[in-house]
């Protein structure tokens, strides 16, 4: 069977793509930024995933306001990184794993999660950057990517428990997958951010650490975060960090934490990275 | 009618909910179709012409026409949408960020490289009074 052996977490701040496209990773701003992300590039080369799962937002890239899915899979075969404005970034197609994801969509639908198949969609650096940190520059991402959109540019979102639940759907229907598939699954956007109006600008780490301490050891907690507390306390787009739950949703309630990061600033945001394991001692039992 | 949610206290803050959504729909999608070579020109060669396209009110047509971005937020735009006129113009995330709050680039970038804008004194509109 297909099984999800762990979630990496992180920050899909754009200037960050924009970094590492033109070459400025190694200068002083940004160094230590890449530098946090040097674990994430080792660990996931040992752990070889055979299809990454992204949980990411798009930024009004592919979805505008004529239709707004609150949860959307991408089935197809590939996935075209986006023009946003400056030019699509200069990273590898998307390849898609499709049988995976029809039945993830199928498990989904009939588990009671009615989710939205898409299957002509441009990705932006919400997927894109991720996949930067995790596998570094390449001219080919070396496994297929099944993008999950999920709406947090109309609000409400989605609540934190129903993201939680959901990661616990797709863990479901992973392993109802006949394939010997290994997964990884990316939970992606926050932490704390404002872009907007005259409280941009805005981040509050001790907010940001406490979410990252409960991703750790205690996420049904995190699920009670209201949307007003996001809002309010890691700004209105740092609301994105609902997406995190998904992932966290799709792994065991006891982890093991690989690697645990955490800089202010990327741009206007607060950078998040975590890694976290299906304890072993539990899956061995 | 029902009570004013409660996020509305939180100061400085436009949250794109339905309410904004409905009036902003035409400011979006005017955003949205900037993403197009050919449209950014037909805006940049007649901007108050192009506007027309999109059904919005005079006064969203005036905050565009003006680049008042906090007043574009305001009569319903997000700033996902407002940051693709903003890459028209050629102005970054961050430096549009500034613009919105008032100070220039130089001050916005320090304050982001200190840490950012704190959350103590920014939770509640009740803080920001007689500022």
């Amino acid at each position: 069977m297909a099984e999800i052996v762990a979630a990496a977490f992180t920050s899909h701040v754009p200037a960050i793509g924009v970094a590492l496209d033109t070459g400025h990773d190694r200068d002083d701003y940004w160094r230590p930024v890449f530098a946090g992300y040097e674990k994430a590039k080792e660990w996931i080369g040992q752990v070889k995933p055979d299809v990454v799962i992204c949980v990411y937002n798009d930024h009004a890239t592919a979805f505008d306001l004529s239709l707004i899915p609150t949860f959307a899979l991408g089935c197809a075969a590939e996935f075209q990184p986006a023009d946003e404005g400056w030019g699509a970034r200069p990273v590898p197609v998307v390849k898609g794993h499709p049988e995976l994801a029809w039945h993830i969509a199928q498990s989904l639908v009939l588990d009671e999660f009615d989710i939205t198949i898409v299957n002509d969609m441009e990705v932006d650096h919400g997927l894109t950057v991720p996949l930067s940190l995790m596998f570094g520059k390449t001219d080919a991402w070396p496994c297929p990517v099944i993008p999950l959109a999920v709406n947090v540019v109309q609000f409400p979102p989605p609540t934190g428990n129903r993201c939680f639940n959901l990661g616990k759907a797709i863990r479901r229907a992973v392993e109802s997958f006949p394939a010997d598939l290994k997964v990884v699954i990316l939970g992606t956007g926050g932490m704390s951010h404002q872009l907007q109006a005259q409280r941009a600008g805005l981040i509050n780490a001790d907010f940001d650490n406490r979410f990252l301490d409960l991703l750790e050891t205690d996420p049904v907690a995190a699920t009670r975060i209201t949307h007003t507390e996001f809002l309010r306390e890691s700004g209105s787009e740092g609301i994105e960090l609902v997406m995190w739950l998904v992932a966290r949703g799709a792994l065991d309630d006891t982890v093991e934490t690989v690697h645990r990061f955490y800089h202010v600033p990327a741009s206007n945001t607060a950078v998040g990275h975590l890694i976290l394991e299906n304890a072993r001692a539990t899956a061995a039992e | 009618m029902t009570a004013e949610p409660d996020y509305k206290d939180i100061p400085g803050t436009y949250v794109f909910d339905a309410e904004q959504s409905r009036k902003g729909y035409g400011l979006n999608q005017f955003c949205m179709s900037l993403r197009g070579a050919a449209n950014r020109d037909a805006f940049r060669a007649d901007e108050a012409g192009y506007l027309k396209r999109f059904g919005m009110t005079p006064e969203q047509e005036q905050s565009i026409l003006t680049r008042d971005w906090n007043r574009m937020l305001e009569l319903g735009g997000n700033i996902y949408f407002t940051a693709k006129l903003a890459a028209t113009d050629g102005i970054t995330f961050q430096d549009l960020a500034a613009k919105m709050t008032g100070v220039d680039r130089d001050t916005y970038r320090a304050m982001m490289l200190a840490g950012g804008r704190p959350i103590e004194g920014n939770r509640s509109k009740k803080e920001w009074e007689g500022r």
